[in-house]
């Protein structure tokens, strides 16, 4: 009964959704007050419904409904409760449920918080946002419907994918979701803008919290997906360049841009075709992402089982969304008038400069990505695309660009002078010339990459200081100041991590026996032996290793080596002793003869300095949305006439 | 600076940037990819030479031993046996019978010396490149 009724709820949720992508942006468009009064209480009917919805799913595993036929795909009466309730986003079904959620969560936010909003533009917002939804649920109902029954039920469930039992789990999906679903947002105001004809510095100010909050909670996912591979997967990586993970990538790198690219269209009124362009392409690739996530088309380790029809649905409806909008866009664009005059030398062109480089940096992301899947439809073969190319690529294009960011927020807008730079960074510039020179040689060889990177993390780093130093002598700056800087200097920290991690790491695959003894990294593990210790739902082998420094015992380590009871897949859970400067991790690999194994011992050092920057980085963004700026109220004539160049 | 020039020189410095970037591109890729090659393929002399490749297929059955650190197998299409070493530690779903897909070179004795050996995160999931060189090898075995 209750999966009936989140069903039911979902083909309702599709009928007011429907309505809600249509009326209103008519009514819009006609100047139709009733219609487009709509539009408010058909997103919160569509949430409502959703929310249930989603419920209904969640309750069905946790009573363990295994005559839903997902439940029984994805969780197992063993499971802990809390993976039960994870499980719902485990699998296909469930987590494109969860991203139909957030969208109308997200639609359901905008029309609360949009009260100061002109409401034909509310209209419109939620109106793009209802022809979305429509698209989505629509996918949802016709390939993946999570309430589906299996008749006759089964015994006990499939379990949920060992990999994913896991507290990373519970919040990876949803963090990531929030952001890629975000962006539908920027991009419903920047369509909302375009039909409007009101491309202006107040669309740029409505748009820009939204879009930092989606970036915030998008770096956070990315962030806690790479942590989670690097703690679980027993690998020691936290990068892979793997298809799904560059899905979430791309939407991030054209989202930083377009979060630089809002700033100047608020502050300076420029920009604004870039940055509409920037906010369909940011949307456009999470829709590609999730394309590439559920279709199965690539190689890689997201890669799950499926059905292809799915993969066609999307496709249609990515080219849907990128071929309407960017219509849209060659019909309106050569109507905006363009911004506020800038020199050559300004803080605009810094800014148009890093926002092109993120661009280039997206696009030959893409094309490695694509580029297997692009030969083989040509039948030319198959073959895949490797990590060195995307370092290859990708280093040489980001480095000009975290260059930038030290020179960038001292320039002035409209016109800067380079002598009045160069008074401002010249300490900045000894200093990164200095560490690029002692850190590698400190951390023990240098080489260019180590070079480079201590140069720019330490440019950029003093960089933020002494801009936050000359401006605290002004009294206190407001929360959009700390936010740039808090962002820069994550950044910074986030290049010291992946420079010294790549530079000095040491990894080493032995084989031991117990009471064998090896050194990485200035650190001796000693191997004590391997027992078996039960858990909830599995049974482990689980190592013990004492950690030494020079003789004095550290700490015990105990790397398990886990095989469920409902599947046949063991699971390498690593032992981490984690630390500011460094981590060292040890994992088994198998058993070898005797009482030997085989054993995964790394030294990583700095490693936690690339999710510390990525979170100092959401942290800015959060100083961003704070701004108390945005929850003023706004007229948006006044600014608009105060620019040059008012749109008609 | 005018106007008109100020807007030739941001285009030239981003066409600059893009064909860079290009070049870059062009670089990495041509240096960077690796084919997919089928053990039958293999098996014909197919492979790309002095230059590392993939195979897909499934590890054949009864073929897996260690030898300290090296584990030595055989990839198979079912038409066409590669036989595979691999120094390290394998991944968690690697097992008998299984799709895998490996990558390495060839050695002179025609073995296989894999560098990486990919996994998955679904015990139910077969690498498409491992079902492709099955179904190319029974669809050549139906019409000789």
């Amino acid at each position: 009964m209750i999966p009936e009724l989140g069903h039911f709820c979902l083909i309702l949720a599709l009928c007011v959704v429907a309505v809600q992508g249509t009326l209103p942006l008519i009514g819009a468009q006609r100047g139709r007050s009733e219609w487009i009064a709509l539009a408010r209480p058909a997103t919160q009917a569509a949430f409502l419904l959703m929310l249930t919805s989603f419920a209904c799913l969640t309750w069905s595993f946790y009573v363990s409904d295994f005559s839903v036929a997902y439940v029984a795909g994805h969780s197992n009466a063993q499971l802990p409760t809390l993976f039960r309730v994870a499980a719902v986003w485990g699998g296909h079904e469930g987590s494109l449920l969860l991203w139909v959620l957030m969208l109308a969560g997200w639609a359901f936010a905008v029309a609360q918080l949009s009260r100061t909003l002109d409401a034909a533009m509310v209209a419109r917002v939620l109106g793009v946002l209802g022809l979305v939804a429509v698209g989505l649920l629509l996918f949802v109902l016709l390939t993946s419907n999570p309430f589906e029954r299996l008749l006759p039920a089964a015994e006990d469930g499939r379990d949920l994918n060992p990999l994913l039992q896991d507290p990373g789990l519970v919040f990876h999906p949803p963090m990531l979701y929030m952001g890629y679903v975000g962006f539908s947002v920027a991009f419903a105001f920047a369509i909302a803008a375009l039909l409007s004809g009101k491309l202006d510095a107040a669309w740029a100010r409505w748009s820009r919290p939204w879009t930092m909050t989606a970036w915030v909670f998008l770096t956070l996912g990315i962030a806690l997906g790479s942590w989670w591979a690097y703690y679980e997967l027993g690998w020691g990586g936290w990068w892979f360049w793997d298809p799904v993970e560059n899905a979430s990538f791309l939407p991030w790198l054209v989202g930083t841009a377009l979060i630089h690219s809002l700033a100047v269209t608020e502050k300076r009124g420029s920009f604004k075709n870039w940055t509409v362009l920037l906010a369909i392409g940011a949307f456009s690739l999470s829709l590609l992402g999730t394309f590439l996530v559920r279709s199965g088309v690539l190689t890689s380790v997201h890669a799950f089982a499926t059905d292809p029809r799915r993969g066609i649905f999307i496709l249609i409806l990515l080219a849907l969304v990128i071929g309407s909008s960017l219509m849209l866009f060659a019909w309106r664009a050569p109507k905006v008038a363009l911004g506020g005059a800038f020199a050559l030398m300004s803080r605009e062109t810094l800014l148009l400069i890093g926002n092109v480089l993120l661009v280039v940096a997206a696009g030959s992301v893409l094309l490695g990505t694509l580029y297997p899947l692009i030969i083989d439809a040509l039948n030319l073969g198959k073959l895949s695309v490797g990590p060195p190319y995307f370092n290859a690529v990708f280093v040489p294009i980001m480095a000009p660009v975290v260059f930038l960011m030290a020179i960038g927020p001292v320039a002035r807008w409209k016109h800067a002078a380079g002598k009045d730079i160069g008074k401002r960074l010249w300490i900045a510039a000894i200093l990164a010339l200095v560490a690029a020179a002692a850190i590698p040689l400190l951390m023990g060889g240098w080489t260019l990459l180590t070079g480079l990177g201590a140069l720019l993390a330490v440019w950029v780093a003093t960089s933020v200081v002494s801009q936050t130093v000359l401006r605290l002598k002004a009294g206190m700056p407001p929360p959009s100041f700390w936010a740039m800087q808090l962002g820069h200097l994550g950044v910074a920290v986030f290049v010291v991590g992946i420079t010294l991690v790549g530079g000095y790491q040491d990894e080493r695959d032995v084989r031991m026996e117990p009471g064998d003894t090896t050194v990485v990294g200035g650190y001796t593990f000693r191997f004590n032996g391997v027992k078996n210790v039960p858990g909830p739902n599995y049974k482990a082998a689980q190592g013990e290793f004492d950690l030494l420094v020079d003789g004095t015992l550290l700490k015990k380590l105990y790397p398990q080596k886990r095989s469920y009871f409902s599947s046949t897949m063991p699971m390498t859970e690593a032992a981490i002793d984690a630390g500011f400067t460094r981590d060292v991790y040890v994992s088994l690999g198998e058993a070898l003869e005797g009482n030997a194994w085989s054993v995964r011992v790394y030294y990583k050092p700095f490693v936690n300095w690339i999710w510390g920057g990525c979170l100092l980085m959401a942290l800015g963004g959060l100083f961003a949305v704070a701004d108390r700026r945005y929850r003023l109220k706004f007229k948006s004539t006044t600014v608009a006439a105060s620019l040059e160049g008012v749109p008609s | 600076m005018k106007p008109r020039h100020k807007r030739a020189a941001l285009i030239v410095g981003g066409l600059a940037a893009v064909g860079i970037a290009a070049a870059l591109v062009l670089n990495a890729l041509n240096s960077n990819i690796a084919l997919y090659v089928t053990p039958t393929e293999v098996a014909a002399g197919k492979a790309p030479k002095g230059q590392a490749f993939r195979i897909g297929g499934l590890v054949k059955d009864g073929s897996v031993h260690r030898d300290n650190l090296t584990v030595h197998f055989v990839v198979t299409d079912t038409a066409k046996d590669i036989p595979v070493a691999y120094t390290g530690i394998l991944p968690d779903l690697f097992r008998e019978g299984k799709g895998a897909v490996v990558q390495g070179k060839l050695n002179a004795d025609g073995q296989f010396i894999a560098s990486e050996v990919l996994a998955k995160h679904d015990e139910n999931y077969m690498p498409p490149e491992a079902k492709h060189a099955v179904e190319q090898a029974q669809k050549a075995g139906k019409t000789p």
